[in-house]
């Protein structure tokens, strides 16, 4: 099982990749001292695709997915995100293109205290360059309603006020993904969304995560440990190992078991060399 | 269950206790001796406790009962009195709000800078206030406004550098979130760090100024303004039944500033 990603050289065809081709990574390397984290990761996701990302704890998942908006420095490579050069992005075009792409973590990363409507606010940070934005009771009437709106995408439109230290787990996620679709974004990155949420609300949420994407012809690469979401809420699966892309395959190519195998490390690097 | 507890070789207990290694041992011996010479150097007398306790006894009871009439004079000196702490503890936190994110590394734009705002708020800090209240009473004048400056450097030395710690100790997950979304530093610092260090600056601010009225009150002693004044004069003119009342007035004024504070605290936070 020779897997290797699947590659689109970016200089091939540069007219349509932009439209066609949102993420384009080609020799990705990242290494934190001595040691090296991603080597040579080269990928590139179609326009509104959903990718899952999969690898044991410490393969590189992580880096790779913060590495796309520069969260973390690669060393070389280039990234093409939305026909953007990252790499060579100053500070504000950075800003820019961040405001385009929406990162939800596996914790939700709210801002503590602060209502789920402002929090949801905060999504329009990165485009409305604008102290209003900062709570709703300063944001003018148009935001506030698109953010009540995104609420509602998520199903919590009835939690508006309420501050988020006092939702749950999957209620806070939701939360964290209504402030991306706040950013009305192109790309969503989501970085095991699901990992600290029980099964119920792991499966929930990361149905709708799936769907809004769909919905909204936003590119979704999404992290996960759980093999049978891999499969069933994306169309291609990608493997790391030791930071080394190793599996690209489509969803409808894989079973649950072909995915664990994957990450026995003396099986498969067997039956590979 | 038994079986492995037999496996288990009792001689990987670590001991009961560490052995000290010598170094150790050498700076205890010399701190408990630095402790001993200390009582010397301290003036402790017992024949003079016994002679002087009478003459505790003695005052007390030329103390007693506090003087009421000259209570509405005490009444304006301590008003007097808190409204210094009040205004200075407002400036104090008013100046150390800026000051303290320039001076915690996770807001601070410069290491630079960094350095330099925290060596201001340490100066202020370190240095007692009875010096700032010398030092202002030099250069403002007697009165309350000496007393307010102090408060205020007070107020920054503390608050300065408890904001700072509680802009340090905010989690850094919206942090990457709101970076991630492309919100400019400006826009984190306002929309996250301050929201989530809200509760650590009401605490630090409320405990500022229950501190800035005990000691607005012995700043009088130095002519910065304030009750003190009234204390040392009625303690020197051997008035002592109006310096119990002075005293007790303190007294009731600093208890009822730590109930509301304590109340406006849960207030707030909850
Ligand atoms: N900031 C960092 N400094 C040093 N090492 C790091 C840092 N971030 C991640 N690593 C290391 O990089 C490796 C990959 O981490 P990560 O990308 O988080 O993996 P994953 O998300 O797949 O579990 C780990 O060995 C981790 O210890
Ligand atoms: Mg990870």
């Amino acid at each position: 099982m020779s897997a290797v990603a699947s590659m689109q050289s970016p200089t091939s065809s540069p007219e349509p990749t932009q439209k066609s081709t949102p993420i384009i990574i080609d020799g990705l390397r990242k290494s934190f001292g001595p040691n090296v984290i991603l080597t040579d990761v080269t990928l590139s996701v179609t326009a509104g695709s959903a990718v899952a990302l999969v690898g044991s704890n410490g393969s590189g998942k992580s880096t790779l997915l913060r590495c796309l908006v520069r969260l973390i420095e690669p060393d070389s490579g280039s990234i093409s995100l939305l026909g953007d050069d990252v790499l060579s992005l100053n500070r504000a075009a950075l800003k820019r293109l961040r405001s385009r792409v929406g990162f939800v973590f596996q914790k939700h990363n709210l801002v503590p205290r602060l209502s789920a409507l402002t929090n949801v606010l905060h999504g329009a940070q990165g485009k409305v360059p604008s102290p209003r934005v900062w709570f709703q009771g300063l944001a003018p009437q148009h935001l506030r309603e698109r953010a009540l709106a995104c609420l509602n995408e998520v199903g919590l439109a009835d939690f508006a006020s309420r501050p988020v230290d006092r939702l749950s787990g999957g209620q806070s996620q939701r939360v964290a993904i209504a402030r991306a679709l706040m950013q009305e974004p192109e790309i969503i990155l989501a970085d095991e969304p699901v990992a600290s949420l029980d099964p119920e609300a792991g499966e929930q949420i990361m149905e709708l995560l799936a769907r809004l994407a769909r919905d909204n012809g936003i590119s979704l690469i999404f992290s996960t440990h759980h093999l049978e979401h891999a499969i069933e809420y994306s169309e291609r699966v990608i493997g790391l190992r030791k930071g080394v892309l190793e599996l690209d395959k489509p969803n409808t190519e894989l079973t649950t078991s072909d995915l664990r195998s994957f990450y026995e490390p003396s099986r498969v690097s067997n039956e590979s060399e | 269950m038994n079986q492995a507890v037999l496996a288990t070789n009792p001689s990987n207990l670590p001991s009961r206790f560490e052995r000290p290694g010598i170094l150790s041992l050498f700076l205890t011996l010399i701190t408990v001796w630095f402790v001993a010479y200390s009582f010397q150097g301290a003036g402790i007398s017992l024949s003079e406790l016994a002679t002087g306790f009478p003459e505790m006894i003695s005052l007390l009871s030329q103390m007693l009962p506090p003087d009421t009439s000259r209570l509405p004079r005490i009444g304006w000196s301590l008003l007097e009195t808190f409204q210094m702490a009040l205004v200075g503890t407002v400036i104090g936190i008013i100046v150390s709000f800026p000051l303290a994110a320039l001076a915690s590394r996770a807001t601070s734009p410069h290491p630079v800078v960094y350095q330099l705002a925290r060596a201001i708020v340490s100066l202020f800090r370190t240095v007692p206030d009875l010096v700032w209240a010398l030092f202002f009473v030099a250069t403002v004048g007697l009165g309350p406004f000496a007393g307010t400056l102090t408060l205020a450097v007070d107020t920054i030395g503390f608050c300065g550098r408890f904001f700072a710690e509680g802009m340090e100790e905010v989690e850094k997950g919206p942090r990457e979130a709101l970076t991630a979304l492309g919100a400019s530093r400006t826009g984190i610092f306002f929309s996250f760090i301050v929201p989530a260090s809200l509760p650590s600056f009401i605490t630090s601010s409320l405990f500022s100024l229950e501190k800035a009225v005990r000691s607005s009150v012995v700043l009088g002693l130095v002519g910065a303004g304030g009750i003190g004044i009234e204390l040392k004069v009625a303690m020197d003119m051997f008035r002592y039944s109006e310096a119990a009342m002075i005293i007790l007035c303190i007294f009731a004024l600093v208890i009822l500033v730590e109930r509301v504070s304590s109340r406006a605290r849960k207030k707030l936070l909850e």
